[in-house]
């Protein structure tokens, strides 16, 4: 008899919605059928209002239906899953042939859900460790350039030139250096990083090795939110098997180099996505900013020259190294070269991961790819790079997606999270929300945002009492924050806050509901 | 200037430190402008350090000078031409040609901003707080022109929190605090002990001691470091916040341990409000521990003595009379007992407590006017054979580095000392050099602090057995020699050749192996090579070593060990190396230096040279007696043959500093003329006839020499209580015996001690004024003073290896008395606990407690917190047991801070070869389970009640020496 392999995703997301109930069903459905079944426990495509996305391999290719849920099966299988029949409701055709999906640029996330991701043979068969083969016939130097000219940015929201940041970690003097990947994906609606290490970890350990190859370290960390647990026992349990193939450890592939990895956890804070706090917590101490300079690529973990990447960063350096920097750098526009996965969230029809080359605007991200609100309400805001990103009216949703282009309007893409809102939002609260999250999350060391994140709550509660002095309190207390703070913890706390109140003056220049805000505390 | 109450000026940040490899590198010079002005400062120097220096005070409120840069206030932001946004001066490094400007609009609108959020939650209470006239919050309000806070009323705060008075010398209120860290940041950087962080995060973070608990229950020190840089009330000091706040203040010297720190003592009039370490104090930097900077409140204790007293015998009760009453007693007394028992039957004890001049004194006095050279000093109980074996070795008897040289070791050994408990200061030097990479050899019977702490750990530590020290060193040696590592060219160069083979060929020999002496030592050998491996190659090697060197029958010999040790790998003569004894009274380095050894005149001149002799009694016009007189052992014992009859001991507590308590009591009631000089009615004056009231350091002008040969002044702020200083006294005995004195002020006394000893040739009080210090020698070959010697040659020339043969200590253990005590200091007392005692330091170490290990306590049926007895072959006294690993089995240890502990009644006789010093550290004892205080306890307290009847015979008050047992 026939093997059938079925896919059911395994990710956080797919799981929240009930894949494991679906994987069980369908086990139960071919086992009553007496169906020889071959159940992969693949990754997510990214394409969240499909989960549970369950896949069939058919001649024809691989066949899609989603969302599943576990009640579904039995009809599916009636239908005729196993061949990949078209007669049912939930029918999505071939995955690729989804518009969501076949109109992405497809470069870090090339691998996405096409298989199990703690498979090192598939992640081989799959054109993973090339990039690593080529870094191994390199010099550090070479290494370090190609990075450089595939224009590549700090994915974690700073843009940072991230051949630049190697090359100063290639040329600080020491016998010890150290990569350190940040993975605590903090933002409010991102969840590529989390896609990244739960359905394709080996290219972030490829990435890693590869870094550590092109600057001299032995010694990588992965400082991951605690909120990630299953990120942690894929990473894991990736790193292990890695080790085991001879990819990690001492004269890895070979080569005469070392490079070792280890999974830190962190403890919930969010500071600690911001990486000099993010190396004191590692270090094991309060996670506390430190002051820059010195940078963490001449003085970091332990003192020593590190580099301190996103995982979005690392995660594209093994297609890099394989298929050359001009490839990468073909993509997207300006000085923002490459392509963001953006992640689009909030109320949304069609949420999900979607990489895209610089260039294309937000309204195409909200409407083509996002299918408009989820509500069915008109869409009125949205904020773009997390907590401390501005709030965007739809006046600026044609601006295209670029750092540049967004920094010149007060925005930032960051880490390319995106969410969205209705006509139902109070920009008002989104406001006081922006700064109270500050007053939570800052690691309390410069007095802009440990003590001004407070006081702009309590203006914003007041803005009732005296519209204008508080207006113009907030907008000094704003400036005060963004000029004084220590990082951008502080410092960008005003974007949500000033974009709110710049672009929808309307929600606070009303007399209304002057209890309303403090209900919500 | 010294004299005026002035805030010392703060730049912000440390002067930047030229890397130290072969030498120091001259900083580069960097030029840039600042406000328009031009300004060259050293590369790697702060912007916010650059203005200051230029007379621009940028406002700032976490930055200082003793502190690394933080950058969290963001009052000190600048703006820099062709920079981006408003970097802070303090973190920001100057560049070439940098265009700062420190005040604009801007500026100014975002500092009044950031003040206008610190006072948003603040109390305004600045009239009533402690902190009034010296508060950095509110000079910085007033800095930058704040004049409205216009945040909602009845917004979040901490206004509300609680304060905590745990601490007995400092209250930490919350509700002041502006979350600037210094207190946490000294408290890791400066002390070095992380008891403070930060808790909670945002708006809710606050400075909190350990697991947010009071400041007693923490791993806090009370080193003070904490109150000393909070900007404002929230750390302050209880006697400011009682006395307010001072308004002059004088630099003196601390008079406590050896480390010497440097204070200013902050006066109201004649009150002594608080005690800050002097920035520029070279011992010290800025930095003091819990002795120094808070426990002196028992120079003003009501147990001071402060009349004359005379009796005829010692069951008589005290007569108070005047000065020249007591004087003439005394003297009269003295005279009588040489007339019948003969010229030497009269002795001198100097005080290592006391100033170098008073101390030459002493011993100008013993030898002038008593006309023997019985003059002897508790050196003879601690460093005496550091005098020996260094002399013997390099050639002069000192420690060879200053404090600051630690800054510049690569492996630190520390042997037999515990720097955290007996040397604060010094610790947090070092703790602080280990941090910054230094590796760390410890070599004590107990696990010490050191060999674990936060954020330090030893690479090796060495449990010896109490006893072995010489066993060990020469196996390090043997190890060293035998593997290679030895510096030839060091040796060839500096050291005697025939000496030297001859050692070569000593320890060469197999039996010093460690694998051999492992046996003895009871350290696992191949730890032992891997140390000795470390210090000979690991870099600038430095050795640091206290009484567990010195406190053995072979004390002497262990000195030379370590001398050689140092010569072999050519540790020796430059920063980061060296051998640092770690002397263990403010002023026991100068009462050695002050002729205070019944061999040697000041500065380690023979008494016995014609030479010499001759200079002295030209000087004093008097004839000299050549022959070397008795040591404090030889006049106890003499005492008992009924040879020596009168003693004039001045500031030492020898009936309970010294060992086998009961053979030095039966010695002091064999004394026909006791005389006691001290500010407290101590244990030796229970048993004397005339008591002359002391001063205290706060009372009197004169100079202390610290462990790095540092001489310093000590100023006078108080009015001598008794009415005289203690040279002043001194004066009128040797007077009343017939030898005149008539000095107007010690500095004319320093000037004599200059003329007639080679070493403090350049020494003078004018000097001292202007430099604050001078480290000897200091004279025409060295006319800057010697912070490092032995640095072109050895002060004898060639430096010498001794032979250092291993014999064991007659005091072994056996069945009867199967373990070893030893003993040793706590951070919160100091030594017989007469001034610590009087304090709230207390509150940490109310009485001496015995740690056993839990095998041995175990053994013995002892369960934490029983009441012990503790017998040696000598005597027997108690103590509270607490089981503890920090002790190796077979070895118990305890301290000697309370009388009442009787710790040296169990201690014996036995002392080193060559110099008499007590073999402290090795006890044979048997520890049982007791119901009681011992027999000696019993009457102990009973002799102490009758004296505190016989004194109220006097004017004195009840004494807590005297108060029953624990």
């Amino acid at each position: 008899m026939k093997v059938v392999r079925i896919f059911v995703p395994s990710d956080t997301t797919a799981l929240s919605l009930g894949a494991d109930a679906v994987a069980a069903a369908v086990e139960h459905e071919a086992r009553a059928r007496e169906i020889d079944l071959q159940l992969v426990r693949n990754g997510s495509r990214g394409l969240s209002w499909l989960e549970p996305l369950v896949e069939v391999e058919t001649p024809a290719g691989r066949v899609a239906y989603g969302p599943v849920r576990a009640e579904d099966v039995n009809g599916l299988f009636e239908a005729g899953l196993c061949s990949g029949a078209s007669q049912h409701a939930l029918f999505q055709g071939r995955p690729e042939d989804i518009p969501f999906l076949r109109k992405q640029q497809r470069l870090t996330f090339s691998r996405l859900g096409l298989s199990d991701p703690l498979s090192l043979d598939d992640y081989i068969e799959l054109g993973g460790f090339q990039g690593l083969a080529r870094a191994l016939t390199m010099d550090k130097e070479d290494i370090v350039r190609w990075v450089t000219d595939s224009g590549l940015r700090g994915r974690g929201g700073a843009a940072f030139p991230t051949g630049i940041k190697w090359q100063t970690v290639l040329k600080a003097p020491s016998s010890q250096k150290y990569v350190v990947c940040n993975a605590d994906e903090g933002d409010s609606g991102t969840f590529a990083d989390r896609l990244v290490m739960e359905c394709d970890p080996y290219m972030l350990v490829e990435g890693m090795i590869i870094a550590g190859l092109a600057v001299g370290a032995t010694q990588g960390y992965i400082y991951l939110r605690s909120e990630y647990p299953l990120a942690q026992r894929i990473m894991n349990e990736a790193i292990e098997r890695a080790s085991q193939a001879g990819y990690l450890g001492e004269d890895l592939c070979g080569s005469g180099y070392r490079f070792d990895l280890e999974v830190r956890l962190g403890a919930g804070a969010y500071i600690c996505g911001e990486e000099t706090a993010l190396l004191e917590s590692l270090e094991g101490k309060r996670g506390m900013v430190r002051v820059k300079p010195p940078l963490p690529a001449v003085k970091g973990l332990f003192g020593q020259p590190t580099i301190v990447n996103n995982v979005l960063s690392l995660a594209a350096v093994p297609f890099i190294l394989d298929r050359g920097p001009q490839t990468y750098a073909d993509c997207g526009m300006g000085r923002s070269r490459g392509t963001l996965p953006f992640q689009l969230a909030g109320n949304i029809a069609r949420g999900g991961l979607v990489e895209l080359a610089f260039g294309a605007t937000l309204r195409e991200l909200l409407y083509d790819f996002g299918g408009g609100s989820r509500s069915g309400r008109p869409l009125r805001a949205v904020q773009v790079g997390g907590p401390l990103g501005a709030y965007l009216p739809e006046t600026q949703w044609d601006t295209p997606l670029d750092y540049e282009a967004f920094a010149a309007m007060g925005a930032m893409l960051g880490h390319g999270g995106i969410v969205a809102f209705d006509d139902t939002v109070d920009l008002r609260q989104q406001a006081r929300f922006a700064m109270e999250f500050c007053a939570v999350e800052s690691c309390g060391k410069c007095t802009p945002c440990r003590i001004g994140s407070t006081r702009g709550v309590e203006v914003i509660d007041q803005l009732a009492v005296d519209p204008e002095g508080n207006l113009a309190l907030l907008e000094e207390l704003c400036e005060t924050m963004t000029d004084g703070s220590l990082c951008a913890m502080g410092g960008m706390t005003p974007f949500p806050v000033l974009s709110a109140v710049r672009h929808f003056p309307e929600d606070f220049n009303t007399q209304r509901e002057s209890t309303d805000s403090r209900e919500s505390v | 200037m010294l004299h005026i109450y002035e805030p010392e000026r703060d730049y912000g940040t440390p002067a930047p430190l030229p890397e130290y490899s072969a030498g120091y590198a001259a900083l580069e010079t960097v030029e840039l402008t600042i406000d328009g002005r031009a300004v060259a400062v050293p590369k790697g120097t702060s912007v916010l350090r650059a203005a200051t220096l230029a007379g621009i005070n940028i406002p700032k409120l976490c930055a200082t000078d003793a502190l690394d840069a933080f950058g969290s206030c963001r009052l000190c932001l600048v703006e820099i031409a062709g920079r981006k946004g408003y970097p802070a001066s303090c973190t920001t490094p100057v560049e070439a040609d940098m265009a700062v400007t420190t005040q604009n609009g801007k500026l100014a609108r975002l500092r009044r901003n950031v003040m206008e959020l610190y006072i948003s939650d603040h109390p305004l209470d600045c009239l009533t707080c402690a902190a009034n006239g010296n508060c950095e919050l509110q000079d910085m309000a007033g800095a930058v022109g704040l004049r409205e806070v216009r945040y909602p009323e009845g917004g979040e705060n901490h206004l509300q929190a609680e304060k905590d008075h745990s601490n007995p010398y400092f209250t930490f209120d919350p509700a002041k605090c502006i979350v600037c860290s210094r207190c946490v940041r000294a408290c890791e950087e400066v002390q070095g002990t992380f008891a403070l962080t930060i808790a909670g995060r945002g708006f809710d973070s606050r400075v909190a001691a350990g697991s947010e608990q009071p400041f007693m229950d923490s791993d806090c020190v009370s080193c003070g470091a904490c109150v000393q840089h909070c900007p404002t009330a929230t750390l302050m000091e209880n006697s400011i916040i009682e006395q307010g706040q001072p308004e002059h203040s004088v630099v003196t010297t601390c008079a406590y341990c050896g480390v010497g720190c440097g204070f200013r003592a902050e006066m109201q009039g004649e009150q002594v409000v608080n005690m800050l370490p002097w920035k520029d104090g070279g011992a010290n930097r800025g930095h003091a521990c819990v002795k120094g900077r808070f426990a002196f409140g028992y120079a003003t204790h009501p147990d001071r003595v402060t009349t004359p007293m005379i009796r005829d015998s010692i069951d008589q009760p005290w007569q108070v009379v005047s000065w020249e009453e007591a004087i003439a007693h005394a003297a009269r007394r003295l005279r009588e007992v040489q007339q019948q028992y003969g010229r030497d039957s009269i002795g001198g004890i100097t005080s290592s407590r006391c100033t170098n001049e008073e101390t030459y004194l002493v011993q100008k006095m013993v030898r002038a006017a008593f006309g023997n050279n019985n003059v002897d000093t508790c050196a003879r109980v601690c460093h005496s054979p550091t005098g020996y074996g260094l002399k013997r070795t390099l050639g002069e008897s000192a420690g060879t580095q200053d404090f600051d040289s630690v800054d510049s070791a690569d492996v630190v050994m520390v042997i037999g000392a515990n720097p955290t408990d007996g040397h604060p200061v010094f610790a947090s030097r070092l703790k602080r050099r280990l941090r910054a990479g230094a590796r760390l050899i410890v070599v004590d019977p107990r696990r010490i602090d050191l060999v674990q702490s936060p954020h330090i750990r030893a690479d090796y530590h060495l449990p010896l057995r109490p006893g072995t020290n010489v066993a060990f060193i020469n196996a390090m040696a043997h190890v060293i020699v035998s593997e290679g590592l030895e510096d030839r060219e060091f040796i060839a160069q500096r050291c005697e050749q025939e000496a030297f083979r001859e050692w070569l060929e000593f320890i060469r020999d197999p039996r010093h192996a460690p694998e051999q002496m492992a046996a003895v030592t009871g350290i696992d050998a191949e730890a032992l090579r891997a140390a000795a491996r470390l210090y000979a190659t690991g870099g600038n090697g430095a050795i640091y070593y206290g009484l567990g060197v010195t406190e053995h029958s072979q004390g002497s010999t262990m000195v030379m060990g370590i001398a050689n040790l140092a010569m072999l790998t050519g540790n020796i003569g430059r920063r980061g190396v060296g051998v640092n004894p770690l002397r263990g009274q403010n002023n026991v380095q100068g009462s050695c230096d002050m002729g205070s050894f019944p061999h040697e005149l000041p500065g380690y001149q023979p008494v016995g040279d014609d030479g010499v002799r001759s200079r002295f009694e030209r000087s004093w016009q008097v004839e000299l007696d050549p022959v070397p007189g008795f040591r404090i052992p030889n006049m106890f014992d003499e005492a008992l043959a009924g040879n020596f009859r009168a003693l004039y001991c001045q500031g030492e507590d020898i009936a309970q500093s010294d060992p086998n308590t009961q053979h030095v009591e039966a010695a002091l009631r064999n004394l026909d003329c006791l005389i006691v000089q001290d500010i407290f009615l101590n244990e030796t004056a229970k048993f004397a006839h005339v008591f002359l009231p002391g001063a205290s350091f706060l009372e009197k002008d004169g100079t202390f020499t610290n462990a790095e040969r540092r001489i310093s002044r000590v100023r006078r702020v108080l009015t001598p209580l008794a009415g005289k200083a203690d040279w002043e006294a001194t004066m009128a005995l040797s007077t009343a015996l017939g030898y005149p004195m008539s000095y107007q002020h010690p500095a004319e006394i320093m000037a004599e001690i200059a003329s007639l000893t080679p070493s403090f040739q350049g020494v003078s009080y004018a000097r001292l004024e202007q430099e604050g210090s001078i480290q000897w020698p200091c004279n025409d070959a060295a006319p800057d003073g010697t912070p490092i010697m032995h640095v072109e040659a050895f002060v004898r020339g060639k430096g010498r290896f001794v032979v250092t043969e291993y014999v064991p200590t007659e005091e072994k253990v056996t069945r009867r008395f199967p373990l070893l005590l030893t003993t040793g200091r706590i951070l919160s007392q100091y030594n017989v606990g007469a001034q610590t005692r009087r304090t709230a330091n207390s509150a940490w170490h109310p009485e001496d407690i015995l740690e056993i290990h839990p095998h041995d306590a175990g053994d013995r049926g002892i369960s934490e917190g029983d009441r012990v007895s503790i017998a040696s072959r000598v005597g027997e006294t108690s103590l509270h047991a607490s089981l503890s690993e920090r002790v190796q089995p077979g070895v118990v240890y305890t301290t000697f801070h309370h009388p009442i502990s009787g710790a040296n009644v169990i201690t014996t006789e036995n002392s080193d070869w060559a110099t008499n010093c007590p073999e402290y550290k090795v006890t044979a004892v048997e520890v049982r389970k007791a119901t009681g205080p011992s027999v000696w306890q019993q009457e102990h307290s009973e002799f102490g009640r009758e004296q505190q009847r016989l004194a109220k015979g006097g004017t004195v008050e009840a004494t807590q020496d005297a108060a029953g047992t624990a």
